[in-house]
């Protein structure tokens, strides 16, 4: 009894898994995530957030475009839960004061200044441990092999992982279980999505920002 | 009551050959006689037909490579004092018996480790697994303990009656009676204890005097030992001299590990952790280098710290071969276990915050951990800096960019659209650091969003400082 008891417990932590979509259940996948704070984003994405447990990637154009304004809101939620936030080798120095705005406890934020391996495996045993909320990395020349383990990384840590790369990335390979990019035209920013692990309900711009 | 005796055949030898684990033939020698005779040697030296008591001269004749050193009394101390800390796990009175045996009362504290059979197993494991070859007995009276340490390895009685039943059965030589009083006995035609037991006691008295008697009360139990209750010290002390100089981090990893057990040995007596250590190895011309370990939480695993010592000091560049290895720590607060929920599923690797900071500064170095603080400073570069947050005040009014360039730079190209401003920011007069700029939220020609300034009364001459990221 108890045997079949936890074989289907088994069982249904398996179909649980986000990477298994079911034909005949609810037409949302369970996707468990974190809200992004933008509504109109939690609205369209599977889950309604950045994927748990899982990578997203986000590529942008350039800076300044608001791609961080994107993750702000999410990261600052985390913070405030007294969750850590980690950021591994950012371009720039974060600035204290714009953070704080957003309502980051800074006492929970993290930075690691490391080099392009160190930052990945930097990454990786942050993901892993257990220990973090979420793990945001620049990484622009990160290979399709280093992003499946911090994927793996991702999932047994269930922590979310945030990766920034230039746009140029966009048309590669990658094992992310969500890819955004960022892009500017006419003097607004567009959200569209390139990859999702779950279904998806629109293929028009998730997000317009800054219009 | 029930004393447990543990005896240390070997401990001169491991502490004179303490730097270096000895390899082939290695005999010690007794110093305090005039002739300096050998007092020790391993299986090899013994092998080669080096015995104890030879002259030193005897044995390299026996055994050309023999290597030799003197016994170093210090050392041994210092050796047999390490040890009682690591036995001070199993009992709360622990004593020792210079120069090579160490007794604990382990009645009070048996049904804590399940009985004697499982404690005797933790004991003997663990000074197994530290290199230490050793005997163990238990009876109620600590004197006979450590008689029976000597003569009979594993032996417990539980009860007075075995006690003496057995301690009658010995030869004299192993009464541990000084050896007036045995050669006396001897020829007066005793052979056995039995044979002395049985004696009237102020015959035995004229016999062997007052000394020789009490012992013999003390071994049955008719009179108490007074035995000093060892204390765990307060900080943790301890240098290894080399007799030749090593050469780079690799060869220092083995005394590094005797220091670094020593260390935890004493944290486990003390109940303690340490949260920052200091090694110093010194050099020729009294040149020394300091390697300070410093840990997020106080730590007492001996493997954690032993790893934590060494990608240190492989870390560190050494300016000249090494003489001696020092681990000084004197601050060894209350160690707390991280506490977990118990119903938490533990994720993935199940660090706790601190571990995991511990890892990653071993690896990137102290520097390349940091956290951000908000200072209370009108001008942009001085109002966020790397330091201990605290709680937020005094954020400036205006919008401020996620992203802050290291040092303005010119902006190429020059903006399309000015989306706010100006802000004016003026301060630091009185510091040397005058700032007077005028601050502009501007698109680019990209669409990106930056913070730029121009000096107040100018329009050209955009400086780039920062990115609405």
């Amino acid at each position: 009894m108890n045997a079949i008891a936890s074989a289907t417990s088994n069982l249904a932590q398996v179909l649980d898994h986000p990477g298994i979509w079911r034909r005949s259940a609810d037409r949302q996948p369970r996707v468990r995530a974190l809200s992004t704070g933008w509504a109109s984003l939690d609205g369209r994405l599977p889950g309604g957030g950045w994927p748990q447990g899982a990578v997203s990637e986000i590529l942008f154009e350039h800076d300044g475009l608001g791609e961080l304004d994107l993750v702000m809101p999410a990261l600052a939620a985390l913070t405030q839960e007294h969750r850590r936030v980690i950021f591994v080798a950012p371009p720039y120095q974060p600035y204290a004061p714009a953070l704080a705005a957003a309502g980051v406890d800074l006492r929970f934020l993290h930075e690691i200044h490391a080099g392009s391996t160190e930052a990945a495996w930097s990454m990786e045993q942050c993901l892993r441990s257990g220990c973090c909320g979420a793990v945001v990395g620049w990484l622009p020349d990160i290979d399709y092999r280093s992003l499946r383990r911090l994927q793996l990384a991702a999932e047994s840590g269930d922590a979310c992982a945030m990766v920034f790369r230039s746009a140029g990335h966009a048309a590669e390979n990658s094992p992310a279980a969500l890819r955004l990019k960022v892009s500017n035209s006419d003097e607004a920013t567009y959200v569209d999505v390139l990859k999702s692990r779950g279904l998806l309900t629109t293929t028009a711009p998730l997000l317009r920002m800054r219009a | 009551m029930l004393w447990a005796c543990l005896r240390f055949p070997g401990l001169a030898f491991s502490a004179a050959f303490a730097v270096a684990p000895e390899a082939g033939p290695s005999a010690l020698l007794d110093t305090h006689a005039r002739q300096r005779l050998i007092a020790t040697a391993n299986d090899d030296a013994r092998a080669q037909g080096v015995r104890r008591g030879q002259s030193i001269a005897a044995a390299r004749a026996l055994c050309p490579a023999l290597e030799v050193r003197p016994r170093d009394r210090e050392a041994e101390k210092r050796l047999l004092a390490e040890l009682a800390a690591w036995c001070y796990q199993f009992s709360g009175h622990v004593s020792l018996v210079p120069p090579n045996a160490i007794l604990m009362e382990v009645g009070a504290s048996l049904r804590l480790f399940d009985g004697w059979p499982v404690l005797a197993d933790r004991v003997r494991g663990g000074l197994v697994e530290q290199g230490h070859p050793h005997t163990l007995a238990a009876t109620p009276f600590a004197s006979a303990s450590w008689v029976f340490a000597a003569t009979a390895d594993g032996m417990v009685i539980p009860e007075r009656q075995g006690v003496v039943r057995m301690l009658g059965a010995l030869p004299l030589t192993q009464s541990g009676l000084p050896a007036t009083a045995i050669s006396g006995l001897h020829a007066m035609g005793f052979r056995r204890l039995d044979d002395v037991f049985r004696l009237p006691r102020p015959e035995l008295t004229r016999r062997i005097g007052r000394a020789g008697v009490s012992w013999l009360d003390r071994i049955r139990g008719q009179a108490a030992d007074a035995l000093p209750a060892w204390q765990p010290p307060a900080s943790f002390l301890q240098k290894i001299e080399f007799d030749a100089e090593l050469d780079g981090s690799q060869p220092l990893l083995f005394p590094l590990r005797r220091l670094t057990r020593a260390l935890a040995n004493l944290l486990a007596a003390r109940d303690g952790g340490v949260q920052r250590f200091t090694l110093t190895l010194e050099h020729a011309r009294g040149e020394t280098t300091r390697i300070t370990v410093a840990m997020a939480a106080p730590q007492r695993d001996a493997e954690r710290l032993f790893e934590l010592a060494r990608t240190r000091l492989e870390r560190a560049t050494l300016p000249a071969p090494a003489r001696a290895i020092e681990l000084h720590a004197d601050e060894l607060p209350v160690f707390r276990p991280p506490v977990r929920d118990l119903f938490e599923p533990i994720r993935g690797d199940g660090l706790d915050w601190p571990t995991l900071d511990e890892r990653l500064r071993a690896r990137l170095g102290d520097a390349a951990l940091r956290q951000l603080m908000v200072v209370n400073d009108h001008r942009p570069e001085r109002a966020s800096r790397y330091g201990v947050p605290t709680a937020t005040t005094g954020l400036p009014r205006g919008r401020r960019p996620l992203w802050l360039l290291p040092r303005p730079q010119p902006m190429r190209p020059e903006p399309v659209a000015v989306l706010a401003g100006p802000e004016r920011i003026e301060s630091g007069w009185w510091d040397g650091a005058d700032t007077r700029r005028d601050y502009y939220i501007v698109r680019t020609v990209n669409g990106q969003q930056a913070w730029a300034y121009l000096p107040p009364g100018t329009l050209d001459g955009w400086m780039l400082h920062g990115w609405f990221a």
